[in-house]
């Protein structure tokens, strides 16, 4: 089959993990792979993990506006004339793709969790009612656009090579949105949606003060990022921007804590694809055990001290 | 101010799935607005509220859709529904469905139009973007605050870890509302019978100046299926400190997380 392009995300010049993932998986699927990055990264780095020619775009797309976006990755389009372009589901890619499929005419498959090849065709997977359900999707336009949920794919060995690096240029549109103001929390972790650990607090921590001594530290002790139900949400324990569940983030982390959670129908729909679910409540009735790999009955204020200081001790 | 405000019933977040078929068993489903859509009604509502204008509801669906969306949208402080309802449209994926809503938002002279970040049953988050791509308007995605004059405005956005941004620009444009932005009112009763007689606008695609061919899909779902189930977890026993070690030995040597 003809070219894979990879939309190669990074944060100030450093590429983010998904974007290996992906390399990774368009190599495995036997494509030529190519990439596409926009601004400032070491563009070439790309070749020891399977791209062959990774087009860069000049600018400074740091503000996220999709208008940019759209246009540089139409101008990589029209030079790289790829047969489907794979992203994550970032933020930045959420808006741009859609409006790069509605630009192509093309189709779009968002928050893929498995591609496969049937023959020379790409099927997607993708959950659907946050992960009640699963649905295959194929796409008949070109090229055809999936955005694929972080940590869905394994990440790719480095090796050997350099990719040839092509600049294109495009025509940037004149903004139409003016960045005011930005704010950035104290501590910033990696975002819930591409986290790979996540501890999460339910309406048991009873306040905002627990929840703070007690799941954050526990966060951070395992570099994870700090997630809530809707109802520790609703408390005001934690901001909604950490609310995981169907009117939340849907996350997809190798390891998730969740303490104080009975598990409703919404929340497990959010974090049910975890590869390790670890439930620690008081009563051993609690759905989320069902989903469990490893549970718990006891209270969390004495369970997750107990954890956190094992896993400091961890060399 | 002239608001459009794109919605879509779904079933309830509280509603099993079970799959049948291509498709999901419907009986005993509760089918509302999508909770974030609530959001943009509500804003859409408030807005005009404070400003003067007019909030009007666009779908796309069979008349199934209608009664949800009066109680939803209607009742709250919506003037009239215009109904998208085509044979066409029936296998239409995120594209034809944008198609028709920016053709009828067009029809209908909106000055800016909201809609949920998302929907909790097809979870792609692609209408609304497109709608902005196919209008030439400006997305602003994600949205948890809001304030407008009636031709700029600020609008308070995430943009990933925590991070967020206020960008200001001028309407017309296209917004999509997360949880937070707003609390979505409740009707009274008043309110509902009113919105029985409020009007809904049904339009073919001919009535937009789209064919068949302008919604045929380019996207396709097939094999719909259930999740695997989970392998039967372990419960841990012992001691606090004693099921702390143990879970974290797991973790690291069984799991391979840590």
């Amino acid at each position: 089959m003809s070219g894979i392009l990879v939309f190669a995300e990074h944060d100030g010049g450093v590429f983010k993990k998904t974007t290996f993932e992906l390399l990774g998986k368009a190599a495995e699927l036997g494509a030529t792979v190519q990439a596409v990055v926009l601004g400032d990264a070491p563009a070439a780095d790309l070749g020891a993990y399977g791209a062959s020619t990774v087009f860069q775009v000049a600018g400074d797309f740091s503000s996220h506006d999709s208008d940019a976006v759209t246009a540089a990755l139409a101008a990589v389009v029209e030079a790289a004339s790829p047969a489907a372009i794979l992203a994550s589901t970032t933020y930045a890619a959420k808006d741009a793709l859609p409006r790069l499929a509605a630009r192509l005419g093309t189709g779009m498959a968002s928050g893929v969790t498995k591609i496969d090849l049937e023959g020379d065709a790409i099927v997607a997977r993708r959950p659907i009612y946050s992960g009640k359900a699963y649905v295959d999707v194929a796409i008949s336009g070109s090229p055809a656009l999936y955005t694929v949920r972080p940590n869905s794919f394994g990440q790719p060995e480095a090796g050997a090579g350099s990719a040839d690096v092509q600049a294109v240029s495009f025509e940037a549109p004149a903004a139409r949105l003016t960045v005011v103001e930005r704010k950035t929390p104290e501590t910033q972790a990696v975002d819930l949606t591409e986290a790979d650990r996540i501890v999460s607090g339910g309406r048991s921590l009873g306040s905002k003060d627990k929840f703070d001594a007690v799941i954050r530290p526990m966060a951070a002790a395992l570099g994870a990022t700090a997630g809530a139900s809707r109802a520790a949400v609703d408390a005001g324990y934690a901001s909604h921007e950490e609310q995981v569940g169907q009117t939340g983030k849907v996350v997809n982390p190798s390891l998730y804590i969740a303490a104080g959670i009975s598990g409703a129908i919404q929340h497990l729909a959010g974090m049910r694809s975890s590869k390790v679910i670890v439930a620690i409540n008081t009563d051993a009735e609690a759905p989320i055990f069902e989903h469990a790999t490893y549970g718990i009955v006891g209270d969390l204020f004495e369970v997750l001290p107990a954890i956190q200081a094992e896993v400091e001790a961890l060399d | 101010m002239k608001i459009g405000v794109c919605a879509k019933v779904t079933p309830d977040t509280g509603a099993q799935i079970k799959v049948v078929g291509n498709g999901i068993d419907t009986a005993g489903i509760k089918w509302v607005v999508n909770p974030y859509d609530a959001y943009a009604i509500e804003e859409a509502v408030k807005t005009v509220e404070n400003h003067g204008g007019s909030v009007h509801l666009f779908t796309v669906g069979d008349d199934s859709v209608v009664a949800p969306l009066r109680a939803g949208g209607l009742a709250v402080g919506g003037e009239d529904l215009t109904q998208i309802s085509d044979a066409a449209l029936n296998d239409a994926d995120s594209l034809g469905v944008a198609k028709a809503l920016a053709a009828s938002l067009k029809a209908a002279g909106v000055e800016a139009v909201f809609a949920g970040k998302e929907s909790v049953d097809g979870v792609s988050s692609q209408v609304p973007a497109m709608v902005a791509e196919l209008l030439g308007w400006p997305l602003v995605s994600i949205v948890t605050g809001f304030e407008t004059d009636g031709s700029t405005f600020k609008a308070t956005r995430e943009i990933g870890g925590g991070v967020v941004e206020v960008v200001s620009g001028s309407l017309p444009a296209v917004f999509t509302c997360d949880k937070g932005l707003n609390t979505p009112r409740y009707a009274k009763l008043p309110q509902i019978m009113k919105a029985k007689r409020k009007k809904v606008i049904k339009q073919d695609l001919a009535a937009i100046g789209l064919s068949a061919a302008d919604v045929a899909p380019k996207a396709t779902e097939s094999n719909f299926s259930e999740p695997a189930a989970r392998p039967a977890g372990r419960m841990l026993s012992g001691s606090v400190q004693e099921q702390a070690k143990e879970l974290v030995h797991l973790l690291r040597n069984e799991a391979k997380v840590l």
